[in-house]
């Protein structure tokens, strides 16, 4: 186990050197020219080279991509190319503040609307309650954004007045209810399909045909003995939502003009402004692998009959 | 689903099986119709994808354009039909190089010879899973397509060869580049996982000691047993793959016009921008319509994929 956690915490920042690799590399070898996105219209030759040197252009790749790491390590990503003098994490901070309250909301409107469905199908499993259910959950995953946007603005924003249509104040307004619902909906299903079939897994175990032969009351038996191991898949699916806080709302960020990661990511590939879309991209990353460590360690925790290896 | 040709009892059993799942049966026929309408758009197309009528343009649906025309007076039936054959492409394209060529591969190779190729295909995998999937896509597709176009107009020049461009190869390769690296890592892992169980199994292992050649071990008796995994995998990636062109097209970075694609529609009606709300009161059937099909089309690959799962998983037989 400690052997385990050793080379996964030795493996994580190698992975992250290897991702800004990448990145960095996409940056300097994409196209545009950063000194062109900087000028604009006011380029010539002399300021040109003199903003080259300045930022360091003229050394190697490998010096560059080192200097980067070393200055990204304490949170330094440089300035942006197309706002000028704003320091990347200056302009970062907020915006994934944003997203990442609308993706908790969102998460928590999926485990609600989502747990007691699939623990309603998985106990119906059999009859025809179940089938519908899984059936109903899959044409609400399978909705495109494209449509629930607009759909859920026509009804509750124009239709009944209820909020209003766009725009974004933080998690106690009630702008946030429909983007929210837009991502947390399709989550839903996501945890229906989970729960259901690990539920019914765990009906199926000898130790729950146990208690029910024993005469335990039915009840007793689905919530004391089934619900807790039923409800494993959910830190899996925690994982991945965690790490999905800054890059799982783009789309519904973008339709709904919320001020997120989202719009600012897609602004910056579109104008090129690579410090940003690399410290996005890092950021997303270090996200993702810290959530998928913790994820594991928290399987271990709530089921100790996994071991890790 | 054992595919070998000898045993033909299996497949029928499969059939069986399969069409015992009434959703599932409706699903394959919605799903072979679509891809049907994709392979002989051309033949189905009333009018040419880019022919526009200034006269008549966001018209409603009429027995001359049966789905209503867009803004440039294009037949949105036509589009929609278009926009499919764009999907079936990319799909197939998505499912050959990224699931089954490199995925079972890769997974096979990983599986047999583990050690440091296993090492380096596991690290290199993990290493591609820990990007943030739609930026990676984004990102890869906005930075690739500049140089890959510049690639085809120098072969163009180079070998006097004309419609390579036009022909909208370049689009179908940066979406496929870009789709790729995270679409084999699933299937890979779950064949290397397969192989690794079966590998010493002992009727692999007599096999190998009656001196059966690597090659004829992985075909005859590896191969059969990774097919189930495999096709409920790739039935689910076709679904991820469709959408991820669906949203490459809507941010500009997929399919250009004029040709058409599903999501460059829904771009083309709402702009990039904003939720389409004024469309969706005004000109419904200029959002539902390639919105329905992408619909269907995952909801289905989904309930396919459930269905193969289930009769497929060897646990519940």
């Amino acid at each position: 186990m400690l052997k385990y956690i050793f080379k996964r915490i030795i493996w994580m920042p190698i992975l992250l050197l290897m991702v800004s690799l990448i990145v960095f590399f996409l940056g300097v070898y994409g196209p545009g020219d950063p000194i062109e996105v900087q000028l604009g219209n006011n380029y010539d030759e002399e300021s040109a080279d003199r903003i080259r040197e300045k930022m360091g252009l003229n050394d190697p790749v490998f010096v560059q991509w080192f200097n980067y790491v070393r200055n990204a390590a304490v949170g330094d990503f440089g300035e942006s190319y197309v706002f000028k003098n704003r320091e990347v994490s200056e302009l970062l901070i907020p915006k994934l503040i944003v997203s990442a309250k609308l993706n908790i909301i969102s998460f928590f409107i999926a485990i609600i609307i989502g747990t007691p469905l699939g623990f309603y199908a998985a106990v119906n499993n059999g009859n025809f309650k179940d089938p519908i259910v899984v059936i109903f959950s899959l044409v609400f995953y399978a909705m495109p954004v494209f449509f629930t946007a607009p759909f859920l603005i026509l009804i509750f924003a124009l239709q009944l007045d209820l909020v209003p249509a766009a725009g974004w104040g933080g998690v106690f307004d009630k702008r946030i209810i429909l983007p929210a619902l837009t991502i947390g909906v399709p989550g839903a299903a996501v945890f229906v399909r989970l729960i259901r079939s690990s539920m019914i897994e765990v009906l199926d175990t000898d130790y729950v045909k146990l208690a029910r032969a024993k005469g335990v009351s039915e009840s007793k038996v689905l919530w004391k003995h089934a619900f807790r191991n039923g409800m494993l898949p959910v830190v899996t699916i925690m994982g991945f939502s965690l790490a999905g806080l800054f890059g799982g709302s783009l789309i519904v960020e973008i339709l709904y003009g919320i001020p997120g990661v989202g719009r600012i990511s897609l602004d910056s590939v579109y104008s090129r402004d690579y410090p940003v879309i690399m410290a996005i991209v890092l950021l997303g990353s270090s996200a993702l692998v810290v959530a998928n460590l913790i994820i594991d360690f928290l399987y271990t925790l709530v089921d100790p009959r996994i071991e890790l290896q | 689903m054992n595919l070998n040709p000898k045993n033909l009892s299996s497949t029928k059993l499969f059939i069986m099986n399969f069409s015992r799942k009434k959703l599932g049966v409706i699903c394959v026929v919605l799903v072979s119709i679509i891809y049907l309408i994709g392979i002989f758009a051309p033949l189905l197309a009333p009018y040419d994808y880019s022919e526009t009528n200034l006269l008549k343009t966001q018209s409603a649906p009429d027995l001359e354009n049966l789905l209503g025309t867009d803004r440039l007076g294009r037949d949105i039936l036509s589009r929609v039909i278009w926009g499919i054959q764009t999907t079936v492409i990319v799909t197939i394209t998505g499912l050959l190089t990224g699931s089954l060529i490199l995925g079972l591969f890769l997974g096979l190779l990983a599986g047999y010879y583990r050690g440091i190729f296993d090492f380096i295909v596991m690290r290199t995998g993990e290493l591609v899973s820990s990007f943030p999937d739609i930026l990676l896509i984004i990102l890869l597709a906005a930075t690739l397509r500049p140089r890959i176009t510049t690639f085809f107009y120098s072969i163009e020049d180079n070998f006097n060869i004309s419609g390579l461009v036009s022909s909208g190869i370049i689009d179908y390769l940066v979406i496929g580049i870009a789709l790729l690296p995270l679409s084999w890592f699933g299937t890979m892992r779950l064949i290397r996982a397969q192989v690794f169980s079966i590998r010493n199994i002992e009727y692999v292992q007599s096999a190998r000691t009656s001196g059966a050649s690597t090659l004829r071990i992985v075909t005859r008796h590896v191969l059969p047993n990774v097919v189930a995994p495999l096709v409920v995998t790739a039935t689910f990636g076709l679904g991820a793959v469709a959408l991820s062109e669906v949203i490459l097209s809507f941010f500009g970075l997929g399919v250009q016009p004029p040709r058409p694609s599903l999501g460059a529609m829904l771009s083309d009606v709402s702009g990039r921008g904003g939720a389409s709300v004024s469309v969706l009161t005004n000109h419904p059937e200029q959002l539902l319509s390639p919105i329905i099909v992408i619909w269907i089309m995952i909801f289905c690959w989904n309930i396919i994929g459930d269905a193969l799962t289930d009769i497929l998983n060897p646990r519940k037989n």
